[in-house]
């Protein structure tokens, strides 16, 4: 391949045609910018949300009467069970602490009241498809003909999961992650197009000369690969612009804020690296690509 | 060199292009192609270069059927085609070096050759002073010396030229003919599409006429010597077209 040839080919269509590809570089930018802005947004979104969806646990209560045998086969009867992700005992002493945790105001005056510690020892277990929670309840308890919950362990007093919260949880989550995948890719499917458009723009302007070119007997890669290297070039510098503007916003805007709100320090958003790296190379494989894909038409001489 | 057997073009619009159309032209001919506008001399020039397809019969070019042609190997053949046409259609952001040069750069060839070359064809064409210029600093005449240039540059066999002194002056015109002229003399087999049948008829050189898309007269007339030199040539056309030889019309 005459690499030079081709390079300065490039050049030469950059630089005689500077306005359209101005326009490019900036549509490039501003996509890579909004995407740059977007993508952490999204992940801590359905971070929370699955961060929320976590807390969807079931209570199994221990019989106050149930033997050391029948507690320790109810354990690994629950560790075995599918979907399963841990138990985690809590003993009668460690409910109450944390019920007066909870609410301290309840039990400063009312403790005595109590009497005995009520609360039974509970396996808590937490399930590892939280959308798939029912499956753990009708294992444990399956629902008779008459609607009641039986037990199907001897050491088992009542599973509870707090039916009526979960669903909530569940149907909220699950629609803030369905609308945030929707809207990432509406996104993305929106500076494609315009990316994809500017460019159209830009070699629509020469297909005079792709088709001199083409009545000279030039091959169409002989053609194209001065565009695909324009393209790369204007998706390069368009995301360098992009990723430089994210950088100061990121350190003049979100990082003093991060110490103080917890959604922007969100564990599990994108490394700022990793995210700049995603950018550039999107860039440059979206305008490259367009670039190709839109003189196909002019080619058909 | 080039044949075309019973050959149809009709357009997606429904417009006939060329009509059963046969002729042949042997190795080294000059041929004109004459007719009023829309009777299918551009059809025919476009069928040759590939860029149309033709609707019914073959055309051959050094034997070979342009229908077995597939697309990407379209490139190779218009490769052994020098076109002219007239708007010229030179690279616009390009000195006239630079057009030249890029048909050889199409090719493949080395640099060194390139630097040999284009001065060279630039030379003959008598544009030697303007290698640096651009397209729209040049003159139509000159202009048009620029794309014979590219046209011949790789010596290709066959030359077409689509009314390549349509938009010319008389005298440019005879400058640019004389040039035409002198390719055919190095062996160059030369298709000219003209509607100027002035100049054809004073030229004499063999003229097939096109008339909505047939072929109407094709004299293979031995009217003229095909040994005449450019000069003679020149100064014969100049008298009979009553342009002197200052290069003023009279």
């Amino acid at each position: 391949m005459r690499l030079g040839f081709f390079l300065k080919e490039a050049l030469r269509g950059l630089s005689r045609n500077s306005a359209p590809a101005l326009a490019a570089l900036l549509t490039v930018m501003l996509t890579a910018l909004v995407l740059g802005v977007f993508i952490p947004i999204v992940q801590a979104t359905t971070g929370t949300a699955n961060e929320v969806r976590n807390r969807v646990v079931v209570d199994v209560y221990v019989k106050n009467d149930a033997t050391a045998g029948e507690r320790k086969e109810l354990r690994s009867a629950l560790e075995d069970t599918a979907n399963v992700r841990s138990v985690d005992f809590i003993s009668k002493a460690e409910g109450l602490a944390q019920a007066r945790k909870k609410n301290p105001a309840a039990f400063k005056n009312g403790a005595e009241l109590l009497g005995d510690n009520p609360l039974p020892d509970t396996y808590r277990v937490t399930p590892e498809d939280p959308g798939k929670v029912g499956l753990i309840v009708d294992r444990l308890a399956p629902k008779e003909a008459d609607g009641l919950r039986v037990p199907s362990l001897a050491g088992i007093d009542e599973v509870r999961n707090k039916e009526e919260d979960t669903e909530k949880i569940l149907s909220a989550t699950g629609l803030v992650k369905i609308l945030t995948a929707g809207l990432a890719a509406l996104l993305i499917f929106a500076s494609i197009a315009l990316i994809a458009n500017t460019l159209r723009l830009s070699i629509f302007a020469r297909r005079r000369e792709v088709e001199v070119m083409k009545l000279v007997g030039a091959t169409n890669w002989f053609i194209r690969w001065p565009f695909v290297i324009e393209g790369i070039f204007v998706g390069f510098m368009g995301g360098v612009l992009a990723v430089l503007l994210l950088t100061i916003a990121k350190e003049t805007f979100i990082d003093p804020l991060a110490d103080r709100f917890a959604l922007l320090a969100a564990p599990d958003t994108i490394h700022f690296p990793l995210l700049v790296v995603v950018l550039l190379l999107a860039c440059i494989a979206v305008s490259a690509a367009g670039s190709a894909l839109t003189l196909r038409r002019f080619l058909r001489v | 060199m080039v044949e075309l057997r019973e050959v149809s073009k009709v357009y997606d619009s429904g417009t006939v292009g060329l009509d059963r159309a046969s002729l042949e032209i042997g190795r080294g001919e000059f041929v004109f192609l004459v007719g009023p506008t829309g009777c299918g001399k551009s059809t025919c020039i476009r069928l040759l270069l590939k860029e149309l397809e033709a609707s019914a019969g073959d055309i051959l070019i050094a034997g070979k059927k342009l229908n077995d042609i597939p697309r990407q190997r379209v490139p190779y053949l218009r490769r052994n085609i020098g076109v002219v046409f007239q708007d010229y259609k030179l690279l616009p952001n390009r000195t006239v070096y630079d057009n030249v040069a890029y048909s050889l750069e199409v090719i493949g060839e080395s640099r060194q050759a390139i630097r040999r070359k284009v001065p060279d064809i630039l030379r003959l064409v008598g544009l030697s002073t303007k290698l640096h210029n651009f397209p729209d600093e040049l003159s139509g005449g000159e202009q048009q010396r620029v794309s014979v240039a590219r046209a011949f540059v790789n010596h290709p066999p066959l030359l077409l030229a689509d009314e390549p002194t349509g938009n010319l002056d008389p005298e440019t015109s005879i400058g640019i003919m004389q040039l035409i002229y002198r390719i055919n003399r190095t062996g160059t087999t030369v298709v000219v599409a003209t509607h100027d049948s002035e100049m054809v008829d004073k030229m004499r050189r063999r003229v097939i006429e096109l008339r909505e898309g047939r072929i109407i007269r094709d004299e293979l007339s031995g009217l003229y010597r095909p040994d005449e030199s450019t000069t003679e040539f020149a100064v014969r056309l100049r008298g009979e077209m009553g342009v002197g030889p200052e290069g003023h019309p009279n």
